[in-house]
C-alpha cells in the first residue's frame, strides 16, 4: 500500500536524505521517498503491517530529525 | 516569515547588540568571558542543544555539532568575539536559507495554483457551493463567468470561451459550446456554462497534473543522485582531514596546537554540503515548475537532463505533426460542377461509417436525405456503388474504377483520392487528406536551431503522403508505410546512430505509440488536453499538442542544467578554495562560515532562476 504523508518542520535537506535512507532499511518497507522540497513522505509498505511499519518509520525519523513531525 | 523565523530574527538582533556591548566593555579575564558568553548563549543555545540531543540519538556529525565544536573551540583558544561572531553569522545565514527555501516553495506552489476550490451544483432549484470532491460523475454543475472549471465534463448548455493558460501556457482562448469537452483547471471567461461531469475529482485533469508535478521531485536526476552520494562522502572526509590537520602538525612540531586547532575548526565548519544538497534539487524543481507554466509537463528531473542532450527527434505523423483529421482538400470535377460531384459522392457514401464518408458528408454540409440513395453496395477495399436519385454512381478508389470499366486519372495532389463515376463516365475526383499543424514547420526549424542533429518522421501512411509532409516540414529523414513493429525497428536502428551523450526522443500521440515511447530515451506525448493514455505512457506531455513546444522544452532543460552546473561549480569551488586557504592558515572563521552558509544562500537564489527558464 502506498500512502503520502505531510512533513512538518523539515528544515535540513541532508536530514531528509538521511531519513529516506533510514526508512528504506526498515523491514516491511518496499520503497520510500522523502521530498525536502514538497515536504512530503511517500511510503510504500506491506498492507498487512502498514500501521506497525508506520510506527517504526516515525521512530526512525525522530532519531534523525527530532523536530520533524509526520502528520498521520 | 514564519513565527519561528521571526523569533530567530529577534535573537539575532539581541545578540548583535549584546556582542557590541561585550566588545566595548573594558573588562578582563573571567568577566570578559562571561560578557561574551551572554550573546553566545542568546544566539547559540539551540545549536548546542540540538548538537547534544542528536549525539545522544547517535547522529554525531551534523551541522549543529560542527558549529558547536567550532565556536566552543574558538572560546577555548581565547577568541571570544570570533566565537560569538561566527555563531551569529551562521544563524543569519541559516535564517536566510530557510527564508529562501520557503519563498521558492511558495513560488512553485503559486505557479501550480490551478486547483479549483469549489463547484456549483444545482440542488433543489438552488445553486449550492460544494467541494469538488463531493461531486459525482453524471452530476450537473454550473460554471459562472470568471470561475475556474472544477471538474472535467461535457457542456450541456451555454456558450463561452475558456482560458487554458494555466494548463497550456496559451493565452488564446478556446471556445466551448454544447457537446464540447471542458477540462478542469481552465477559467471560464465569458458566459455561463452548464456541464455534465464525466470524471470524479481525483481522476480529473487538474488533479492528475498537480499529482504529476508533485511526484516529479521523486524521479531524481542523475545530478541529484550524484550530489546525494557525494554529500555522504564529503562530510566524513573533511572531518577526518580536520582531525588530521589538528593533530599531525603539532605532533611534528610544525606549528602550535592552537593554530592547528583553529585551522581544523575552519575545516569542520565547511564540511557541511548543504548548499549543494538543497540547491540542486531545487533547481530541478524550479525547472519543472517553469516548464509546466509553459504547458509542458515533465514527469521528473531526470527527464529534464535527458531533454537537454536530445540529438535525434523522431516524430509520429498523424496526430503529432498533422492534425489527425480527414478533410476534403480538393475537388476536381470533370464535366459537372464541384457541388454536384461532392453531392453525389457524399450521398453515395452516406450509409457507410468509413472516415472517408464522414469527411465527404462534412464537406457537403447539408442534410443527407437518405431517401435519395438506394441499392447501396459496399465493396470492401474498393468503395461504394449506389443509386442516387435513380442514377447509378460508383464512388471509390482506382480499383473500383477499373471494375466499372471507367478511365480515371490520378490527382497530382497527395492524399486519398476518391474517384466518382456514373453511368460509365468518369466524373472527377475528390482529394481527402490530413492537415499539417500550423506550427509544425516552425517546430522543426526551431529544433534544428536548438542543435538537434536529426529530425525523423515515421508513419504508417503511404509513401507519397509521408514524403510530401516531410518535404514540406523540412525533416531530415522519413520512413513510410510502417507497421507498429516496423516503427520499433526503425527506432532501434536510429538509437544506434547516437553519438556521445546524445539522446533520442520520440514524439507521438500516445495511444498506439506505447512500445516506441518506451523504447526511446525520452517519450514525448501530445496531451490533447486530456488524452489519458498519453499522459500515462510518456515522460513529457505537451498539454496543447503543439510540436513547437518541444524546442521550448529543450531550452528550459538546458537553462536548468546550466544553473545546476553553475551551483555545483560555485559551491564546490568556494568550499575547496577556503579549505585550501584554511589549511595554509590564510583563512579565518568568517570565510569558513561564508563558504558554508553564504554559498548556500547564493546557490538557492540562483536555483530560483530556474523557475523563469520558461519565459522568453
Amino acid at each position: 500500500m502506498k500512502k503520502k504523508f505531510k512533513l512538518v518542520d523539515l528544515d535540513c535537506a541532508n536530514c531528509a536524505a538521511k531519513m529516506e535512507g533510514a526508512i528504506k532499511k526498515i523491514d516491511g518497507v518496499n520503497d520510500a521517498t522523502v521530498s525536502f522540497l514538497t515536504q512530503k513522505l511517500t511510503l510504500d509498505a506491506e498492507d498487512a503491517r502498514f500501521e506497525a511499519v508506520l510506527d517504526e518509520v516515525v521512530r526512525v525519523c525522530k532519531k534523525v530529525e527530532p523536530d520533524c513531525q509526520i502528520v498521520r | 516569515m514564519s513565527k519561528k523565523q521571526k523569533q530567530t530574527l529577534w535573537r539575532i538582533l539581541a545578540s548583535a547588540v549584546l556582542l557590541a556591548a561585550a566588545v566595548l566593555l573594558p573588562v578582563e579575564g573571567w568577566l570578559r568571558l562571561c560578557a561574551f558568553l551572554v550573546p553566545y548563549a542568546v544566539i547559540g543555545w539551540d545549536v548546542l542543544w540540538r548538537a547534544a540531543r542528536n549525539i545522544s540519538h547517535g547522529q554525531v556529525f551534523d551541522e549543529n555539532f560542527l558549529m558547536a565544536l567550532a565556536t566552543l573551540g574558538a572560546f577555548c583558544i581565547g577568541e571570544y568575539p570570533e566565537a560569538v561572531f561566527v555563531m551569529l553569522f551562521y544563524q543569519v545565514g541559516e535564517l536566510f536559507q530557510s527564508y529562501a527555501v520557503g519563498k521558492s516553495r511558495q513560488s512553485i506552489t503559486a505557479l501550480m495554483d490551478i486547483r479549483p476550490d469549489y463547484a456549483n451544483i444545482e440542488r433543489g432549484g438552488e445553486l449550492v457551493q460544494v467541494d469538488p470532491d463531493e461531486v459525482s460523475v453524471g452530476d450537473t454543475i454550473v460554471i459562472k463567468a470568471g470561475e475556474r472549471v472544477p471538474l472535467d465534463g461535457v457542456v450541456l448548455e451555454g456558450k463561452s470561451t475558456l482560458d487554458t493558460a494555466a494548463l497550456t501556457g496559451e493565452s488564446l482562448p478556446r471556445e466551448a459550446e454544447p457537446g464540447d469537452d471542458v477540462i478542469s483547471g481552465c477559467v471560464n471567461l465569458s458566459g455561463l456554462l452548464k456541464v455534465r461531469v464525466t470524471k470524479a475529482f481525483e481522476e480529473s485533469t487538474v488533479a492528475k497534473i498537480l499529482d504529476l508535478v508533485e511526484n516529479s521531485s521523486s524521479k531524481k536526476a542523475r545530478a541529484e543522485n550524484f550530489i546525494t552520494k557525494f554529500a555522504r562522502y564529503y562530510t566524513p572526509v573533511v572531518v577526518i582531514a580536520a582531525v588530521l590537520l589538528a593533530v599531525v602538525p603539532p605532533l611534528l612540531g610544525l606549528m602550535h596546537w592552537t593554530e592547528s586547532l583553529n585551522r581544523a575548526l575552519i575545516f569542520l565548519v565547511i564540511s557541511c554540503p548543504c548548499a549543494l544538497v538543497i540547491s540542486v534539487p531545487l533547481s530541478f524543481f524550479g525547472g519543472i515548475g517553469g516548464a509546466s507554466r509553459a504547458g509542458i509537463l515533465v514527469k521528473g528531473g531526470n527527464y529534464l537532463e535527458v531533454l537537454a542532450d536530445t540529438e535525434i527527434v523522431v516524430f509520429d505523423k498523424t496526430g503529432t505533426l498533422t492534425k489527425g483529421v480527414f478533410n476534403v482538400t480538393a475537388i476536381h470535377p470533370g464535366e459537372c460542377s464541384e457541388e454536384r460531384l461532392l453531392e453525389l459522392a457524399a450521398l453515395a457514401e452516406s450509409y457507410s461509417d468509413h472516415p472517408i464518408s464522414r469527411s465527404l458528408r462534412e464537406a457537403y454540409g447539408r442534410e443527407i436525405d437518405a431517401g435519395r440513395v438506394t441499392d447501396v453496395e459496399e465493396i470492401a477495399g474498393h468503395g461504394v456503388r449506389a443509386e442516387v436519385d435513380g442514377i447509378p454512381v460508383a464512388v471509390g478508389n482506382d480499383k473500383l474504377m477499373e471494375r466499372v470499366g471507367v478511365e480515371w486519372h490520378p490527382c497530382h495532389r497527395v492524399g486519398t483520392t476518391v474517384h466518382v463515376a456514373s453511368e460509365g463516365r468518369y466524373l472527377g475526383h475528390i482529394v481527402i487528406s490530413d492537415e499539417v499543424k500550423e506550427d509544425a514547420v516552425q517546430a522543426i526549424s526551431a529544433l534544428k536551431a536548438m542543435g538537434v542533429r536529426k529530425t525523423v518522421m515515421l508513419t504508417g501512411d503511404t509513401r507519397a503522403v509521408g514524403e510530401d509532409v516531410a518535404a514540406r516540414l523540412g525533416l531530415d529523414e522519413v520512413h513510410t508505410q510502417l507497421l507498429p513493429a516496423g516503427k520499433v525497428e526503425r527506432v532501434e536502428a536510429l538509437l544506434k546512430e547516437k553519438t556521445g551523450r546524445g539522446k533520442l526522443a520520440f514524439v507521438g500521440d500516445g495511444i498506439n505509440d506505447a512500445p516506441v515511447l518506451s523504447r526511446a530515451d525520452l517519450g514525448i506525448a501530445m496531451g490533447g488536453l486530456g488524452s489519458d493514455a498519453a499522459i500515462e505512457a510518456a515522460d513529457i506531455v505537451l498539454m496543447d499538442d503543439k510540436p513547437s513546444k518541444i524546442a521550448a522544452a529543450i531550452r528550459i532543460s538546458k537553462q536548468t542544467l546550466r544553473i545546476v552546473r553553475q551551483n555545483i561549480v560555485f559551491a564546490l569551488g568556494v568550499k575547496l578554495l577556503v579549505l585550501a586557504l584554511g589549511a595554509l592558515g590564510m583563512a579565518n572563521m568568517w570565510e569558513a562560515v561564508f563558504a558554508d552558509v553564504g554559498v548556500s544562500v547564493i546557490a538557492i537564489l540562483n536555483a530560483m532562476r530556474a523557475l523563469r527558464a520558461g519565459d522568453r
